[in-house]
């Protein structure tokens, strides 16, 4: 029962914020960036703003809705390349043990140690500003947990009977790796890829608040929050929509990655 | 080596080095240290010994999963070590494992468990494949229709069985089998004993039993090996090991078996513990925990040698220990 819960709330929510940064364009009411009219500053929600006016009197609905493609595009793919990369060294790392887990373990420690938006934003110093640069500096600085969980996973599971049966059976590394290690450190692996992603759609934020991100008129739900910092008290609504759009995209993923967690893992499921 | 042994490992040794950082020379591990022993086609070898006495490094190098030192292991004619062909080697021996609850793969069904190993050996046609699947599960004595059932919904009794079917799905000529009852409820036990022995007689199997508890090798050998820190402390027949035991630690491990009836050995302990294979004590390396004892056992170590046809000690008082009943 929780399950089902678990995955159509997820499921629905994810539906939700994919639908948007897909159709975004066509929900909007306005050009987020050309239609912007002072006289229309700072306006609260009504009829015909919504989800009110900026700053610069520009619909936040109609930014909500374009920013979703930026947020989500980065928040994916980074989290894509993160998981990718954080589980493959990881696990090779947790199953070989020896020089390449001491190697494995240093480059972690140094990721940890050297906090990772100054990281990407060195990144994206060498790879130059845009939403492909973005992608790849916060794909390439936030693997470390990932890293972690799945070597400490895979240290457990090498262990374990199946694995050395499946040794003794004559399966090679690469094929133990895939078959027995992988399937058992899935479950902390999605949720932390589905954690992480709320982290790199703020990371996206602060960079494009450096200038190095999306250019300031374009619109994403990070940097939208960091313009809306100054008048949080006095226009609550800048933030809270951007804020609100954030927060259901990862409520969703969480709720979808928890439930996927649970369908993937056999135990959970009931008794045929 | 006699062509007719399935297994035959010879003057065995696998030594590993252990600690030792940049200053310091790492100590060696003596493991495995001078191991003889042979299995005939459908022979049952028990081994038995405590925990950490190389049982199962022992199991790795005759899996070729571990060099040795020094010998050799030849398993059907080849000689293994982590270079020679695994598959090859898969196809000859294969193993039963302790737990059954920590050796079957949660996230497979029973069929993938049994599948897949059939597919990597080459057999691709899902016909033969699911044949062969569901003719093991008849065989370990589960239904086919079992076959698409997670492991957490057997029970310990059931898993081993599938263990079991694992290991036998490529026909192996030797099975080692870990401890295969010992993680498992008494009430069990029995049941999954006779099994192994039924498959013996089907299959034509050889077996190398490991265990650290005699009462189970006994129902189960035609021959035992007792090991003691890496080496054969007494080899022979069940009959010779069991009724005319001459080493001190048979003699021990024999009156450690629960039976109020049979056993005239009386309260032959070993007391204390196992000595550390990083610092074995000069001479027998039993004589610490020896009631018997002498000055030449703390001198210079015994070699295992006859004491009768197909028995074989290691003790320098053997001859006199033989009348001794403690």
């Amino acid at each position: 029962m929780k399950i089902q819960a678990n995955l159509a709330i997820g499921g629905g929510l994810t539906a939700l914020a994919l639908f948007v940064g897909v159709f975004g364009p066509w929900l909007a009411h306005t050009d987020p960036i050309m239609d912007a009219n002072l006289m229309n500053a700072e306006l609260s929600p009504s009829a015909e703003f919504w989800f009110g006016t900026d700053q610069q009197g520009r619909d936040i609905w109609s930014r909500v809705m374009y920013g979703a493609q930026i947020s989500l595009t980065v928040g994916i793919g980074s989290q894509l390349i993160n998981t990718a990369i954080g589980t493959t060294l990881g696990v090779t790392a947790g199953y070989w043990g020896g020089w390449w887990d001491d190697f494995v373990n240093g480059l972690t420690n140094l990721m940890l140690a050297i906090p990772s938006l100054i990281f990407a934003l060195a990144i994206m110093a060498i790879l130059g500003p845009g939403l492909t640069s973005l992608m790849i500096a916060l794909g390439l600085t936030n693997w470390s947990y990932t890293c972690r969980i799945s070597r400490a996973q895979a240290l457990a599971v090498r262990t374990q009977g199946y694995v050395q049966a499946a040794r003794v059976l004559g399966y090679g590394d690469v094929r133990i790796m895939f078959t027995q290690i992988l399937p058992n450190t899935l479950g902390p692996i999605i949720v932390i890829a589905t954690l992480g992603m709320g982290g790199t759609i703020l990371a996206e934020a602060a960079l494009s608040f450096l200038g190095l991100g999306v250019r300031p008129p374009a619109p994403s739900w990070g940097s939208m929050l960091s313009d809306a910092r100054e008048t949080i008290t006095t226009a609550p609504w800048l933030s809270l929509f951007p804020g609100l759009a954030i927060f259901i995209t990862v409520l969703g993923l969480n709720l979808l990655g928890d439930g996927l967690r649970d369908v993937l893992d056999p135990q959970s499921r009931s008794r045929r | 080596m006699a062509d007719t042994d399935l297994l035959a490992i010879e003057d065995l040794a696998v030594h590993f080095p252990v600690g030792g950082g940049m200053f310091s020379q790492p100590q060696m591990l003596r493991a495995v240290d001078g191991v003889s022993l042979r299995i005939r086609p459908g022979e049952s070898l028990g081994l038995v010994g405590e925990s950490g006495c190389g049982k199962s490094t022992l199991a790795l190098s005759i899996l070729g999963l571990v060099d040795p030192t020094r010998g050799r292991v030849v398993v059907d004619g080849t000689a293994v070590g982590t270079d020679t062909d695994r598959l090859a080697v898969a196809r000859t021996v294969q193993m039963v494992f302790q737990d059954p609850y920590a050796s079957l793969n949660p996230r497979q069904t029973v069929r993938r468990t049994l599948a897949a190993p059939l597919r990597l050996h080459g057999i691709t046609n899902s016909g033969e494949v699911a044949d062969r699947v569901a003719e093991m599960l008849r065989q370990v004595g589960l239904r086919p229709d079992q076959a698409d059932l997670y492991p957490h919904e057997f029970s310990g009794g059931q898993r081993q069985r599938i263990g079991i079917a694992r290991a036998l799905i490529l026909k192996p000529k030797l099975v080692i089998c870990d401890e295969p009852v010992s993680a498992l409820d008494v009430s069990i036990r029995a049941q999954i004993i006779n099994l192994l022995l039924e498959l013996q007689a089907e299959m034509g199997l050889s077996y190398l039993m490991i265990s650290h508890d005699l009462g189970v090798v006994e129902h189960m050998s035609d021959k035992v090996a007792v090991m003691y820190l890496g080496r054969i402390v007494e080899t022979g027949g069940w009959r010779e090991i069991f009724e005319r035991p001459r080493h001190p630690y048979t003699r021990a491990l024999i009156a450690a078996i629960p039976d109020p009836l049979t056993r005239a050995l009386g309260r032959e302990k070993a007391h204390g513990e196992v000595p550390s294979p990083l610092n074995p004590p000069p001479g027998c390396t039993f004589n610490p925990r020896c009631p018997h004892a002498i000055d030449k056992c703390r001198a210079s170590p015994p070699v295992l040698s006859p004491i009768e046809e197909g028995h074989l000690v290691s003790c320098w008082r053997a001859e006199e220990l033989s009348t001794v009943r403690a």
